[in-house]
């Protein structure tokens, strides 16, 4: 149980405490309803390149990094394509600096012209690092094109190209700030050693201040829902044949998220698991497989992938992988299979709830998602998952009419 | 109004009296020294049992890891299916890693379900067969994993300096290869096996909201085994640096970064330097705010990050600079490093740098030595290290009153191109 106390400031801003007087530490983070999935489809990766700008200076203070720095504090910050968050941890004794610093990147940036052209560079090196200098590294670039055909979650969060991100221009960034980053656009949350009377004094006294803004409505477009399986091939100088499979899900606040989340750590959470067992141990199709969900807010994607073992084919490989699909949709997983995700599920939350930095984290998430209190729940709704259920949503997501493939072959 | 242009005043983390909380000691009935650390709020464990069994102790290359990364699969009683079911049914982790002179079995866990686990890590540790079908399978999924590593320039570059600065022959600069991985036999692991685990040199650290009887628990699962009775064999594994110092590889023609690493040696964590050069380390590369991150990073644009480090080896160790950088600035990045070296070793750090580094250095460590597993992370440290039990507090008294003079002396001392090997992989 993770206790908090909540207010609301005038200019919108949601301020959340919790308190934990075991840690000499606080975290103060602030979490922006704003990702990928907001951005033109022109213009994507801006989201993100934005992030590496909130660095760059604000209106009143040059560097963010020194005084934290000099505070005894670190930061850091991603983005996703859902949402931005920042997030620093100080002792405790030092809070103020980080209201300092966070409420006045609130109030406006510096626009440095200069930060913009350095961060460019650092994006495009970013991008490369982990999407084209790397074997496969372009694999869900294409995955993403492939699965939705309309919603934003068809580009990664660094964008789909370099290109994109090298034409970002300072117009540009002055009016996404002004678009996303106001108050009524964020949540704010302090943790640690700190008390809630000490919070609102500070967060009246630094954020209070700052304009309302006008509140961004998101209209995303609705991806229809698929009606035929869809199959990309791609050749590439890569040692191993891979297979990538998607499927599409249920929103954050459905309850098939909840079932899909059981159904991917029967079939691909650990040593034990279904896929592995089956396809890496018994069979030997395939090197690894992994079997998650992307975690996103709206409809998201389950996906299965791995290298296949050399001299091993592709139809083999998908065959095996619909051999155990069909498994999960035709018989009910066992009274103790379903424990073990549960118990999983119980001890998994309790480790991601050990340090104040991912509690700061998981709290602005669930009010952004609208509730705060979600967080506490959401270990009883898993724990009251059916065998049947889990039936029933494996025969609604594991329809091949709902399936995206991406065969990668190695190039000879 | 307030006036955003002046900072709120701060306490100075220098000024911090800090604190690591002392472990409990024990010994197990086999004299296996227990190294506990009771504190956290949440009902959750972690064991970790820490063996000799590195590839320091190994007569043929990857006979340690392959031996650590099997303890799971397989005993007289249960098949490698059966015990991650165990596991992974009470909602437990249970980790292997293999380091150079050590090799270790850590559980996380739920504090409620420790009992109906440990037995089991006994009989891991007594009872492992390492069944062929199981090596068969470790050999082959090993060999892909390294195909597609090969193609990364990081990776490369990783096992190269590392062979550069010991050599291919010493323990810290040895690396797996498609061959070595064939010929491994049942046979060796078992023997090592026998040798380093059941009958070798163990330690167990503990950390969380500890049960009452959790001592009780660990002699009755681990304080009858032959653990502590033989004396571990003395090998002698000098290095052998290469003799050049420049490299470039072509790793792949397509590549449009280049992986860099600069790297020295350097003494291990005895020697009065290292907690100073820890220090030195900070302003040259080892934080956001480094002089390497600034120039580099956040002047020029040349990579997404660029970072310097000591390595953590208990017999020697090495200064490394690590970045990816885009191929066309490879030079320019190469040089830029050299250039922060010379100013290291040319200009006394200022006091306001000095200041800022030494804040951050201590706030982050009051952070660092927050929780039950952090706690006991840093003490394994120590002790695997033989350091002494004030280690702590005579480091962060460096951090609070080294000079810029001293610094200067040391970046004299090490920050030398000369000293450094320079390899690029495309």
């Amino acid at each position: 149980m993770i206790a908090f106390n909540r207010f609301v400031l005038d200019n919108g801003l949601r301020v959340l405490v919790h308190e934990d007087h075991s840690t000499p530490m606080a975290v103060v983070n602030v979490m922006y309803d704003v990702g990928a999935r907001d951005e033109d489809p022109n213009k994507t990766g801006f989201a993100h390149l934005f992030e590496h700008l909130m660095f760059g200076g604000s209106i009143h203070i040059k560097d963010y990094d020194e005084p934290l720095q000099k505070a005894g504090g670190e930061n850091n910050a991603y983005t996703t394509n859902d949402l931005t968050n920042y997030y620093c941890q100080l002792p405790a004794e030092n809070i103020e600096t980080a209201f300092w610093l966070e409420s006045d990147r609130m109030l406006s940036l510096a626009f440095s012209k200069r930060s913009l052209d350095v961060q460019r560079k650092v994006v495009c090196e970013e991008f490369k690092e982990h999407y084209i200098n790397k074997p496969y590294g372009d694999a869900w670039h294409k995955m993403r094109e492939l699965a939705y055909r309309v919603h934003p979650y068809q580009w990664m969060t660094i964008g789909k190209n370099l290109e994109h991100i090298e034409k970002a221009k300072l117009e540009d960034v002055k009016s996404f700030f002004f678009k996303h980053y106001t108050p009524a656009n964020a949540v704010l949350v302090v943790a640690g050693k700190v008390t809630t009377d000490e919070v609102k004094r500070l967060a009246e006294k630094w954020f209070g201040p700052i304009d309302a803004g006008t509140k961004y409505t998101r209209y995303l477009p609705e991806e229809p829902k698929q009606t035929a399986p869809r199959y990309l091939e791609v050749y590439a100088d890569v040692p191993l044949d891979a297979l990538y499979k998607t499927w599409h899900m249920d929103s954050r606040l459905e309850k098939g998220y909840y079932v899909t989340e059981m159904i991917t750590e029967i079939l691909g959470g650990g040593g034990s698991s279904r896929l592995y067992q089956s396809l890496v141990k018994e069979q030997q199709l395939f090197s690894n497989i992994d079997c998650y969900h992307f975690g996103s807010t709206d409809k998201g994607l389950l996906a299965i992938e791995g290298k296949l073992v050399k001299g091993r084919t592709m139809e083999e490989a998908e065959q095996a992988i619909d051999e155990e699909l069909e498994k999960i949709k035709d018989t009910l997983v066992t009274e103790t299979e379903l424990q073990k995700v549960k118990n999983k599920t119980e001890s998994m939350i309790a480790f991601e709830d050990m340090t104040i930095m991912s509690r700061a984290n998981s709290l602005a998430y669930y009010e952004l998602l609208g509730n705060a209190d979600l967080m506490n729940e959401e270990l009883s709704k898993y724990q009251a998952i059916t065998a049947a259920e889990i039936q029933q949503y494996s025969r609604q997501i594991f329809d091949v009419n709902n399936s995206n493939t991406l065969r990668y072959y190695s190039k000879r | 109004m307030i006036n955003r242009k002046v900072a709120p005043p701060i306490q100075d983390p220098v000024a911090f009296d800090l604190q690591l909380k002392p472990y409990d000691y024990y010994t197990l009935d086999n004299g296996t020294p227990v190294y506990a650390v009771n504190a956290g709020a949440q009902d959750v464990l972690l064991i970790e049992l820490v063996f000799f069994a590195g590839n320091w102790y190994e007569q043929q290359n990857l006979v340690a890891a392959t031996t650590n990364f099997l303890l799971k699969n397989g005993t007289r009683q249960r098949s490698a299916f059966d015990i991650n079911e165990h596991f992974e049914f009470y909602g437990a982790y249970l980790n292997r890693r293999c380091n150079s002179e050590t090799a270790t079995l850590s559980l996380h866990c739920l504090s409620k379900h420790v009992n109906e686990l440990l037995p089991v890590i006994g009989e891991l540790l007594t009872e492992s067969i390492f069944p062929e079908e199981e090596l068969d399978i470790y050999k082959q999924n090993q060999k892909q994993r390294l195909q597609v590593n090969l193609k990364k320039c990081d990776f490369v570059a990783n096992r190269l300096i590392d062979e550069y600065l010991y050599g291919f022959n010493h323990p810290y600069g040895r690396y797996t290869s498609t061959l070595a991985y064939d010929e491994l036999e049942q046979e060796q692991l078992l023997d090592f096996f026998r040798r380093y685990y059941t009958n070798g040199r163990c330690l167990l650290f503990v950390a969380g909201k500890l049960p009452d009887d959790i001592i009780p628990q660990l002699n009755k699962s681990f304080g009858t085994l032959p653990f502590n009775k033989e004396s571990l064999p003395h090998f002698n594994h000098p290095p052998h640096p290469a003799a050049e110092k420049v490299a470039r590889i072509i790793n792949d023609e397509q590549g449009v970064q280049s992986a860099i690493r600069l790297a020295t040696p350097f003494p291990n964590r005895h020697h009065a330097d290292y907690p100073k050069a820890q220090v030195l380390n900070s302003i040259f590369g080892g934080y956001f705010g480094s002089r390497l991150m600034s120039n580099i990073r956040e002047d020029k644009g040349y990579t997404y990050g660029i970072h310097s480090h000591i390595e953590n080896h208990i017999q020697t160790s090495a200064w490394v600079v690590s970045t990816e950088a885009g191929r066309d600035v490879t030079k320019a990045t190469i040089k830029e490093v050299y250039h922060e070296m010379e100013r290291l070793r040319n200009e006394p750090i200022g006091e306001e740098e000095l200041y800022l580094v030494r804040n951050y250095m201590i706030g982050t460590l009051l952070g660092d030595i927050d929780g039950p597993f952090q706690i006991i992370n840093r003490w394994k440290n120590y002790i695997l290290h033989g350091l002494e039990r004030d280690y702590f507090y005579k480091s962060l008294e460096v951090i609070k009153t080294i000079t810029a003079q001293e610094l200067q002396a040391l970046a004299n001392k090490y920050l030398q191109p000369e000293k450094f090997y320079e390899l690029t992989v495309i």
